[in-house]
């Protein structure tokens, strides 16, 4: 298991896959704090 | 992975704290979870953004990987990511990112 607690989370998205806020709010659920998020779109 | 992510990456790791950091990635199939992980590691493969060239060593993974969602609340997991658990490749991905963590 990868530990997430207290960890500094960079998210990246992407539209057709898993967007940001998603990715964020998995995240600070696991105790993490996200530094970064950012959801890519390539069209 | 566009120029200006790269530059904001770049400028938060340069910041400090980098053995703190994991990037979680949301990439929809193989081969632009392994461009990405490649360009957070390695450098930019393309030599086109600001981290061609540029290690930054970073710890990548994906939210489908088994060893994230193991970390993540169930309830929280599956209102969040639900379907698309189903949807993307999974398996290709975490194969894609086992080889550019073995490069």
């Amino acid at each position: 298991m990868v530990e997430l607690k207290d960890k500094l989370v960079l998210a990246l998205g992407e539209r057709d896959g898993v967007p940001a806020p998603a990715l964020q709010a998995c995240a600070e659920s696991a105790g993490a704090e996200v530094i970064y998020a950012e959801t890519q779109c390539f069209v | 992975m566009d120029l200006e992510e790269q530059a904001a990456i770049q400028r938060l790791v340069q910041g400090g704290e980098r053995d703190r950091m994991i990037v979680i990635l949301g990439t929809p199939n193989s081969s632009s979870t392994q461009m990405v992980a490649l360009t957070l590691t390695s450098g930019d493969p393309s030599y086109a953004g600001p981290l061609a060239g540029v290690p930054l060593g970073l710890r990548v993974y994906h939210i489908l990987e088994d060893e994230v969602r193991a970390a993540i609340p169930v309830d929280v997991y599956e209102r969040e990511i639900g379907p698309m658990e189903f949807v993307l490749d999974k398996d290709g991905i975490a194969s894609g990112l086992e080889r550019v963590r073995k490069a």
